[in-house]
């Protein structure tokens, strides 16, 4: 309708991607701001957060702490988040560099728990007798965990780390109204401005952004599965629903 | 503590605005989505026509549709109803998925096995199908109970009366305590929620409770295994 | 068979749903019913801005309104005038507290009246097209400024708007209508010829934040309102404004013509007879400052003041 071709009218007029334009143009930098700060989160939160799903899902403990603890992190509402980081932050940073700090942490905690999840669902559903049989064969813990559990499980890994990176752009789009840049300065200028084309402008370019980001992910996840293992074969039982489908991630931002 | 013990008043109401405008969206989205997954379970197309919309709707930003409903759907600008139906898109977009996966994973032996014993297929689907998915079903509630309320507050930004002024009240005085306190209301609501579900899911599906070991016994924890597993969001 | 005990569970768990069903329908604030039609003597549902001084004003609006038995609703906190004006075309609200020139300015953004006469005076044809009116202002303004700390001032001999070219190029920060309004960046150009400056867009309108950029120096110059408290705790400079860039900004009722009657009127109209400036700064310093009071509760304690309560 009307509003979309206005819209992408908006998007696509050339001076609109003009360098040096006043904030929230061009449209470029708050573009490349917004893939900075999902990247950079990302990478923090995977640093933290695989390596420690790996160790609970190779020792099989600690499994009632990760339900929880993902459950909980996905119950905390991020605009609450954000600002409550940005006012700590505020206390100590300067004003350019709070925003940036206090979101990026936020941004970190709201991604920890798919990644965590993945990690942890992935190598739970590595057949144990694949295992097993790696374990008789002499591989060490750490060998059969970089060996043979985390290929097996790399789609579910990848997996979850798809779930956190769309979660991560949804959340980064709600972060200008805590002073940092992206794709949500031009929403949030255009709800300030009762301008539609920038309001829905801006809603484009973002969910453009996370398919294409989600297509990406899908594509790896794609080529990561192990040939002959089908996702959905029932694994002989380790912890496994073997039949029990994916659910959905909460929708946070 | 001060500002909390002034306020009561004021968190009485924005906690009962909120869990008003959570309710709706949830049950709305177990209605709609629950025809959606039975529909995407009948064909391989249908199936993928189901997963995508639900994919792409999942993906919109929430912040510009709810500025961008009225237009589409002719309310007034403040009305609580944006937010709902907003609420409800997103929750129907994770929800068809689970339902559709949820029937799917009734075994198909089962399934025969009860038209060969005689059930109708309206009695089928309700007498069978439907309880041996309810676990996995309600792992997909719970989710959007989860998503639903931690969303509400966004809905500040254009007006909604719910605990999200908390927050933006909060950091434009100053008062971190109201921040937390808005933090820690969330938190406890979607506790809440998570509880009373699980609670229906117990009533209504009582033959879970036993203690057989194995992959029922997993499914004896509705949710909480599901909802570790990573979602493969958009693949067919 | 054992139906009784499973019914029964089946019961128990429509009587949950059932309840919190219930729970949702039965409010005064039911989502998807219809809104009323509101009619002359309806209920006047008061609305306001999202900053605290905009909450405080309706506040005190609406707890004189009721006072006087209205029926009245508030719905607070809504936005800037870009989702308020929209609110009040709709019928979502039917008064606000609102400030004379930026709401001419939104009418009519070549506006030229400057005195408060003026501007009142053009108001009433300007919002006459949304079966808008406005009625008395108040002595009390608060307008936006073009706000240095001391030592930027100081330091470059900044007292007036049009010494800012001094400090060019400069960062300015402010809420992100200032980029295109007649007072805002366009102003500063056309007014003052100031044309070098960054635009930093800050979401607060001259709260907290803004004042940190200013604090921090991450902005040299912000748009920070007159009455706030700030000014006087950060030792801040308030430039001045020798053509007038920036109108008259008394505080004025802005309501629907379907909601008028003359006790209506009357209540307001005492309102802004007793309402200054100094109110407004001390109030805001009620709520924003130390104490953190609530803003109904700074309201009310104005009102009994002045007797109007």
């Amino acid at each position: 309708m009307e509003l979309f071709l206005s819209a992408l009218r908006w998007i696509f007029d050339p001076d609109h991607w003009q360098s040096g334009s006043i904030s929230p143009l061009p449209i470029q930098d708050r573009f490349l701001e917004h893939l900075r700060y999902t990247g950079t989160s990302m990478a923090i939160a995977a640093v933290i957060a695989l390596p420690l799903g790996f160790f609970i899902g190779h020792y099989g403990r600690g499994r009632q702490f990760v339900i929880t603890f993902t459950g909980a992190m996905r119950a905390l509402p991020t605009l609450g988040l954000l600002y409550f980081l940005l006012m700590v932050f505020g206390y100590w940073l300067s004003f350019d560099t709070a925003p940036l700090v206090g979101s990026t942490i936020a941004f970190v905690i709201l991604a920890i728990p798919s990644m965590l999840a993945g990690a942890y669902s992935g190598l739970e559903s590595v057949d144990r007798q694949t295992i097993d049989a790696a374990r008789a064969s002499g591989m060490t813990e750490w060998q059969i965990l970089v060996r043979v559990e985390i290929p097996l499980a790399l789609p579910l890994i990848v997996g979850g780390v798809r779930a956190a990176a769309l979660q991560v752009i949804a959340t980064v789009t709600i972060a200008s109204y805590a002073g940092l840049g992206g794709l949500g300065r031009i929403i949030t200028s255009g709800i300030g401005l009762n301008d539609y084309d920038r309001i829905l402008g801006g809603a484009l370019l973002v969910t453009a952004l996370a398919l294409v980001v989600d297509g990406l992910f899908a594509l790896v996840q794609r080529v990561t599965a192990t040939p002959g293992l089908s996702e959905h074969r029932p694994a002989a039982p380790r912890r496994t629903i073997s039949r029990s489908p994916r659910p959905r991630t909460p929708k946070i931002a | 503590m001060k500002w909390t013990r002034e306020n009561l008043d004021l968190i009485r109401e924005l906690t009962f605005n909120h869990v008003q405008l959570s309710i709706l969206p949830i049950v709305l989205s177990f209605v709609i989505a629950l025809p959606l997954g039975w529909l995407a379970n009948r064909n391989r197309v249908l199936r993928s026509v189901v997963i995508t919309v639900g994919s792409l709707l999942y993906t919109i930003p929430s912040l510009p549709l709810f500025v961008i409903l009225p237009l589409i759907i002719g309310t007034r600008v403040l009305d609580a109803t944006n937010l709902v139906v907003a609420l409800t898109i997103y929750g129907v977009a994770i929800m068809a998925r689970s339902a559709a996966d949820a029937l799917a994973s009734v075994d198909k032996t089962t399934i025969d096995a009860s038209t060969a014993v005689g059930y109708s297929s309206t009695a089928r689907f309700l007498r069978v199908e439907l309880p041996l998915a309810g676990p996995v079903l309600l792992a997909g509630i719970r989710v959007v109970s989860v998503s639903t309320i931690a969303l509400v507050s966004v809905g500040v930004i254009i007006g909604s009366q719910n605990l999200g002024y908390l927050f933006q009240n909060g950091k434009q005085r100053g008062i971190l305590e109201e921040v937390i306190v808005g933090i820690l209301i969330s938190l406890l609501l979607a506790l809440i929620f998570d509880l009373v579900i699980v609670l229906i899911g117990r009533l209504l599906m009582p033959w879970n409770q036993s203690d057989r070991g194995g992959p029922s016994k997993r499914i004896a924890v509705p949710g909480a295994e599901s909802q570790l597993l990573a979602p493969s969001p958009g693949d067919t | 068979m054992t139906y009784s005990p499973r019914l029964g569970r089946i019961g128990a768990a429509v009587a949950v749903l059932g309840l919190a069903s219930a729970l949702a329908a039965c409010s005064s604030d039911d989502p998807t019913a219809p809104s009323d039609e509101v009619a002359s003597g309806e209920t006047i549902v008061v609305g306001s801005f999202a900053f605290p001084e905009s909450e405080i004003l309706g506040e005190i609006y609406a707890q004189a309104l009721e006072a006087a038995d209205f029926d009245v609703e508030t719905k607070f906190n809504i936005g800037p005038r870009q989702q308020t004006i929209p609110a009040l075309q709709d019928g979502s609200i039917n008064l606000i507290p609102e400030y004379n020139g930026n709401l001419l300015a939104f009418y009519n953004v070549d506006y030229t009246e400057r005195t408060t006469e003026d501007v009142d005076a053009a108001l009433v044809d300007a919002v006459a097209v949304d079966e808008l009116q406005v009625l008395d202002s108040a002595a009390a303004e608060d307008k936006d400024a073009y706000v240095v700390t001391r030592a930027t001032a100081e330091a470059n001999g900044l007292t007036a708007i049009g010494d800012l070219s001094a400090l060019e190029p400069f960062k300015l920060g402010a809420n992100p209508q200032f980029g295109e309004l007649g007072y805002g960046i366009p102003g500063l150009d056309s007014v003052y010829g100031v044309t070098d400056v960054e635009f930093v867009p800050i979401e607060d309108f001259g709260g907290p934040d803004t004042v940190k950029a200013l604090v921090d120096d991450s902005v040299q110059v912000a748009d920070i309102y007159t009455t706030s408290p700030a000014i006087v705790t950060d030792d801040l400079v308030v430039l001045e404004d020798p053509e007038s860039m920036i109108s008259s900004q008394n505080v004025v009722p802005l309501l629907s013509d379907a909601v008028y009657s003359d006790e209506l009127a009357d209540v307001l109209n005492a309102i802004s007879a007793a309402l200054t400036t100094e109110d407004l700064i001390a109030l805001r310093d009620r709520v924003e400052g130390d104490e953190k009071a609530s803003a109904a509760t700074a309201a009310e304690d104005w009102l009994k003041d002045n007797g109007l309560l």
